[in-house]
């Protein structure tokens, strides 16, 4: 300070002094907005950007003598046990193919059901309809998995017991069973999130102008006529939006589906095993740091690049629905 | 519901409505979907109050061979762990709710603040979280190696706290419904930023600070993957996390250390009615949150349809 005073014809000091003053005048003019986000700031760093660093982990071959910045650096190793396995098809596989369908059932049938919720004449019965829907969104995947081993728990379960031995049939072990879970998962998925979706777009129907319908009924438009040409198209950012979004994450599994409806069975791993549940596996059941984090990193890098890639899409298709 | 109270089905002109046949047709078949909804939880409420032989030899079935309280009534004798664990349920529940709603709302105010010369940048800081994420390796070494937080109750509140999306939503909420020229002239009478927050921004935003105090709360007791991840040891075990347990090995129960006692203390092990108490177990954990949600569901619903909208 006492240079700058001294040399005060100098074009440093000139260049110098006005930042300097900008930086404090900042500081002083809004040190209570620094302060107010302190505690976020702070929560960010520990839960989200301290691990970002911790990526290289899965470049490393760690151990806990050295510490995770003393281990030695492994280069692609992880990546290239990760590959060769069988199980980075599998959880690939089963990631994308669980996702999409996912997706095609949230837009299609809440949608539906949407439409029908709307053409109910009695206001009273679509409101207790739509809170009944809302029930299973509110069970968390504990509860779930349990409603769902109510029916088809080997020994006991309703299926097992009551229902197939009066049809006749011979009593299967369905959590020994891989066909039956492609089926049983979506299903659980589409009923879970029902309750959303539906309310979604019950909003954005009720969102659209009367006159419309007004206009369609004197021109003699049927029901059916009134749903393609005005409802669906006017509601149409929406289930894009809707749509997109989950494009944008269709490489993050739903860990609670996964872990916990069909318990952890072994033997359903071919359908049931997805990138979130063999990270976990990996690393807190096996220990492989190096392979579970390979794993995640992978995971991370690519829905990064598919939330971009679906952001632009969304961009190209209406810029007022875009995230960024 | 408030949703579809507002206004009548596809125009109020009575010439647009269904003929009688399709009405009746999707009356019938919400009536079912419906009971789709809650069949699931009567099977389990059922079996909670049936007699464990019974569900021994019979299975699990709608209606209770034979009517019996005895899985209640050991859920009461073995008080100690279901109301330790509710205890844990609640105080995360609560301590999270709370300070999730305080450091949220203290965070979205200033990125709200246009005049602010770096909203933009934290504005991006908490977004971009939401785009990359380092895994959970790192993310559990943070919480264990560096914070030493394993098997405490911070380990289960900390993560949830700043929800970033909820962040961006009340911030949008800020922007859009708090008038800025109010802020101003509040400025000039001399009202510090501090004074604005809580004196004039706050109760302009109850609806939004509602809907992330219910979120959030259900969020915190529906918890289970925190506890899987971060709890080794037999305390701090939540209602979900307890449910998992007792799914995951029926004989959890006999072997968790205090419920062992209360066992021992009932009778022995023979006398333990394992599959009905799981059951009677899910109706508790089900929780008061799920009774009450029809009560809050305007919230909710306000809440997800402001999340469809822009962030």
């Amino acid at each position: 300070m006492a240079n700058a005073t001294i040399d005060a014809a100098s074009p440093e000091r000139a260049y110098v002094k006005p930042r300097k003053t900008a930086r404090g005048q900042y500081l002083r003019k809004y040190w209570i907005f620094y302060a107010m986000m302190l505690p976020g700031i702070a929560l960010l760093v520990l839960n989200n950007y301290i691990p970002m660093f911790g990526i290289i982990i899965a470049f490393k071959t760690i151990n806990y003598q050295e510490g995770f910045l003393g281990s030695p650096w492994s280069g692609w190793t992880n990546f290239k046990f990760l590959f060769a396995s069988s199980d980075s098809y599998i959880i690939i596989r089963n990631t994308l193919l669980y996702n999409s369908l996912f997706i095609v059932l949230n837009m299609t049938i809440p949608l539906l059901f949407a439409l029908m919720l709307n053409e109910m004449k009695n206001r009273f019965l679509s409101k207790l309809h739509q809170t009944i829907m809302f029930l299973p969104y509110f069970l968390s995947m504990i509860v779930v998995s349990y409603l769902v081993f109510g029916f088809m728990s080997d020994e006991h379960g309703y299926l097992n017991g009551t229902l197939l031995p009066a049809l006749g049939l011979e009593p299967v072990r369905w959590y020994f069973t891989e066909e039956v879970w492609p089926i049983v998962l979506p299903l659980i998925n589409t009923w879970k999130g029902m309750g959303y979706y539906a309310v979604v777009y019950m909003a954005a129907i009720i969102g659209i102008d009367d006159e419309y319908y007004e206009a369609a009924t004197i021109d003699g438009a049927s029901k059916w006529h009134q749903m393609k040409s005005i409802t669906i198209p006017l509601i149409m950012p929406i289930i894009t939006i809707m749509t997109l979004l989950q494009i944008g994450r269709i490489f993050n599994a739903d860990f609670g589906l996964f872990y916990q409806v069909p318990r952890e069975s072994g033997a359903l791993f071919p359908v049931t095993n997805v990138i979130d549940t063999y990270v976990y596996r990996t690393f807190l059941t096996v220990g492989d740091i190096g392979l579970s984090s390979a794993a995640g990193l992978f995971q991370s890098v690519v829905g990064f690049l598919l939330v971009f890639l679906s952001n632009w899409a969304v961009r190209r298709f209406n810029s007022e629905n875009a995230l960024f | 519901m408030a949703v579809a109270a507002k206004k009548a089905p596809s125009g109020s002109n009575p010439k647009n409505q269904l003929g009688g046949l399709a009405s009746a047709g999707i009356n019938v078949f919400f009536v079912i979907y419906s009971a789709l909804c809650i069949i699931p939880l009567l099977l389990i409420i059922s079996v909670s109050f049936s007699n464990e032989q019974s569900v021994i030899t019979h299975g699990y079935r709608f209606l209770p061979e034979t009517f019996s309280l005895e899985a209640y009534k050991f859920l009461l004798n073995d008080i100690g762990q279901i109301a330790y664990s509710y205890g844990i349920s609640i105080s995360v529940t609560v301590i999270g709710t709370i300070l999730s709603m305080f450091i949220i709302a203290l965070f979205a105010y200033p990125i709200s603040r246009d005049h602010f010369p770096h909203a933009k940048f934290f504005t991006f800081f908490v977004f971009f979280t939401m785009l990359f994420s380092g895994g959970l390796v790192p993310w559990y070494l943070v919480y264990v190696n560096l914070l030493d937080l394993k098997d405490t109750l911070w380990a289960l509140i900390m993560p949830l706290i700043m929800s970033a999306f909820w962040v961006l939503i009340v911030r949008t909420f800020f922007k859009e419904t708090v008038p800025g020229a109010v802020l101003e002239s509040a400025k000039i009478d001399g009202a510090g930023e501090l004074r604005i927050f809580f004196q004039i921004v706050l109760p302009l935003s109850l609806p939004v600070m509602a809907t992330v105090a219910l979120f959030q709360t259900l969020t915190y007791w529906n918890d289970w993957f925190l506890s899987l991840v971060f709890i080794t040891n037999d305390h701090n075990i939540s209602v979900q996390y307890f449910l998992y347990k007792m799914l995951a090995n029926i004989s959890y129960l006999s072997t968790n250390p205090t419920a062992a006692a209360e066992i021992a203390r009932s009778g022995g092990m023979i006398n333990f009615p394992s599959e009905t108490v799981r059951m009677a177990l899910v109706i508790v954990g089900v929780g008061p949150i799920v009774f009450a949600y029809p009560f809050f569901q305007k919230y909710f619903i306000r809440g997800l349809t402001v999340g469809s909208v822009k962030g």
